[in-house]
């Protein structure tokens, strides 16, 4: 039972900073645009996170960093795709090369330094109760926050006013814009809170996952957030069981390898990464008929004022 | 005020000459301001960065030998961009080529096999290389995955595979442990152009590759295929080329570029296979495309000069302390400047205000 907690636990931790980043990016492909640089902005977060706590000793200013380093991040990409209209893919990649070095410049002097991890919640009683107590009163902070943003957001998108101009502008920009709704400074926003997002969801890595920072310690999970988008259909409900799936594959690969299967674990650690290819072959292929990607998805809009 | 953008009549070709050098000044102005935040001597780093590694034969020779692998890649990659396939995964592309053309070389080491060695570490090499690329390809093609991120995904499942095999079936014996490969046979090895120095037989191939994608590019049917049906999908429809096979076809040829150059650089300037072969090679072939304007003349020039920030990085670390990932962020700057520029051939910038109502008819 003990063993059954820990793997919950573990899937839960493992799954967090997925459903973060990829529910930002929903939001922001929500909007007509398609953000390749969720992994740049992940990375700089979690530089940035982890220097944060480091200098202040405090978990919360080192989530604050992050979040303020993502939406930087993401404001340069907005002022490039969205202010010159340059071709979403290729600013994206860029954006990812350059949060690649940044965050090896900005973490190269906090390598090896350590930090107190997260605190987990503690209600004397309920998180006593067994098996679902831990589980359920027992997690750090970010993995309840993850769950609010991502009800949030689903209450945003269908249930405002504000949510359905979002859309909108996503499904059609040209109609948006005739309505007279200022599609590039919505999706500005869109792009901001991407950003916020995935900043957040690199920083919860050095500040909840492991208590340290190394150099590309995101490890491709800025591109497994961008296939979770793809896999939940642009909806946020289909994103979380998503997020805890492939949080469950990357768990299942850690404890193959303490159960001694006599596969390599090169092989192991492979499998979030096939697991993404072949999620996205299959949905694809059962979404031939029509796809669910906001209508106008990544194209460039140049207003006639 | 505000900063809006009007299109042009049509594609301005003084900007498209022009703009790979306003975006390469206005990196260097970044960088200036960057070493300054360093607290290094600007001056003396741009030296450092651009100028040292001009002045000896050894840095030239190891530029030529860092622009190899580059020009390689991107011209393969430039191939896919101008047919509008985003292949993103050449750095898996390139590690499986080095690992196909590496087995033969494990395998005949020490047995006196003849010449055909190294001939047949490239053409296996360049073969997996433009096998491991059909996989997204076909995934794109047959079910509409995105190939994006489907050989994003496939560049770390290479870096394990490589990783698994010098750590475990091709580890060097006698290697004190290290994750290696034993060094490579003479006739496994490239051989070197100039006796005692760096410049090796894989520059004269990458320039080779150059004049067929030049001449492919310009001279033929399929070259004229790639770039309408990239530049204008519906026009491509009506003329009856098919999408789906150029992807393919132009996926299978950066797959098989990016795999020569993987075997090309682990049998020359590294001698034997091992994790870290690329510095993000294929990575930073996708700003030598761009730079280059996807143009192989444009590319040869611009995978030079990646190149020289690669040997200048090490010289200013060497010399002023200067960190390695200041040529990473030197590349992404570059990148971004590259594309912002590349706005200004189709776009014109305005300062309006913003409460001014201009009526138009339909544009």
């Amino acid at each position: 039972m003990e063993l059954v907690e820990a793997i919950i636990l573990a899937v839960l931790a493992a799954s967090t900073p997925l459903l973060i980043a990829a529910t930002g990016e929903l939001v922001t492909e929500r909007s007509g645009v398609l953000n390749l640089g969720v992994e740049g902005m992940m990375i700089v977060g979690a530089a940035c996170g982890f220097a944060g706590a480091w200098l202040t000793g405090s978990i919360f200013i080192g989530a604050l960093f992050g979040i303020v380093a993502g939406t930087m991040m993401s404001l340069i990409f907005a002022l490039m795709a969205l202010g010159l209209a340059v071709n979403q893919v290729a600013t994206g990649l860029a954006l990812t090369i350059l949060g690649v070095g940044l965050s090896g410049l900005i973490g190269a002097g906090f390598v090896g330094e350590r930090i107190t991890p997260a605190v987990h919640l503690s209600i004397p009683g309920l998180t006593d109760i067994p098996l679902v107590g831990r589980v359920l009163f027992g997690e750090d902070g970010f993995v309840y926050f993850s769950i609010a943003l991502v009800i949030g957001v689903w209450w945003f998108l269908y249930r405002t006013r504000a949510g359905l101009i979002l859309r909108a502008c996503g499904d059609n920009h040209v109609s948006a814009h005739a309505l007279g709704y200022p599609v590039l400074r919505i999706r500005t926003l869109a792009v901001m809170f991407g950003g916020a997002c995935a900043g957040l969801a690199g920083a919860y890595l050095p500040l909840a996952y492991t208590p340290f920072f190394i150099p590309g310690m995101t490890a491709g999970r800025g591109w497994i957030a961008l296939a979770l988008v793809v896999f939940s259909s642009w909806r946020p409900g289909r994103l979380v069981v998503g997020a805890y799936l492939f949080g469950a594959v990357t768990i299942l690969q850690l404890h193959a390898q303490g159960w001694g299967i006599g596969i390599p674990s090169q092989f192991m650690s492979a499998l979030p990464y096939l697991a993404t290819i072949i999620v996205l072959v299959l949905l694809s292929r059962a979404r031939s008929g029509g796809s669910t990607a906001p209508a106008t998805l990544g194209t460039v809009f140049v207003p006639d004022r | 005020m505000q900063l809006v953008l009007e299109r042009r009549a049509e594609r301005s070709g003084t900007i498209a000459l022009v703009s790979p050098l306003i975006a390469i000044g206005l990196t260097i102005v970044t960088m200036v301001i960057l070493f300054a935040i360093l607290g290094k001597n600007p001056l003396l780093a741009l030296h450092a960065y651009f100028i040292a590694p001009l002045t000896d034969g050894y840095s030239l020779q190891e530029i030529a030998v860092k622009a190899t692998p580059l020009v390689m890649i991107a011209i393969g990659l430039s191939l896919c961009y101008l047919a509008n396939a985003w292949n993103i995964g050449a750095e898996g592309q390139f590690l499986i080529g080095a690992v196909a053309g590496s087995w033969i070389a494990v395998k005949t080491q020490g047995t006196d096999a003849g010449a055909w060695v190294l001939p047949a570490m490239l053409v296996l090499a360049a073969a997996a290389g433009a096998l491991y690329a059909l996989i997204p390809a076909i995934c794109k093609v047959k079910f509409g995955a995105s190939e994006i991120l489907t050989s994003l995904m496939l560049v770390y499942v290479a870096d394990l595979f490589l990783d698994y095999l010098v750590r475990g079936p091709w580890r060097d014996p006698h290697g004190f442990n290290f994750p290696t490969t034993a060094e490579f046979d003479p006739v496994a090895t490239v051989p070197l152009l100039i006796e005692g120095g760096r410049l090796h037989l894989g520059s004269i191939i990458a320039l080779l590759v150059v004049a067929a994608a030049a001449i492919l590019l310009a001279r033929t049917i399929k070259g004229f295929e790639i770039r309408v049906v990239g530049a204008a999908p519906r026009a491509a429809r009506f003329g009856g080329f098919n999408a789906n096979q150029l992807i393919i076809l132009t996926f299978a040829v950066s797959g098989a570029l990016a795999g020569l150059a993987g075997i090309i650089e682990v049998a020359g300037p590294v001698g034997h296979l091992q994790p870290g072969i690329s510095p993000g090679y294929g990575f930073t072939a996708i700003i030598v495309a761009f730079l280059g304007r996807l143009n192989p003349l444009g590319i040869l020039i611009a995978g030079l000069f990646l190149a020289l920030t690669f040997i200048g990085g090490e010289q200013a670390q060497i010399a002023m302390k200067i960190p390695l990932d200041v040529t990473k962020v030197f590349q992404g700057i570059l990148l971004f400047y590259v594309l912002a520029c590349d706005s200004l051939i189709l776009y014109r910038f305005k300062l309006v205000s913003s409460n001014r109502q201009v009526p138009r008819g339909v544009g």
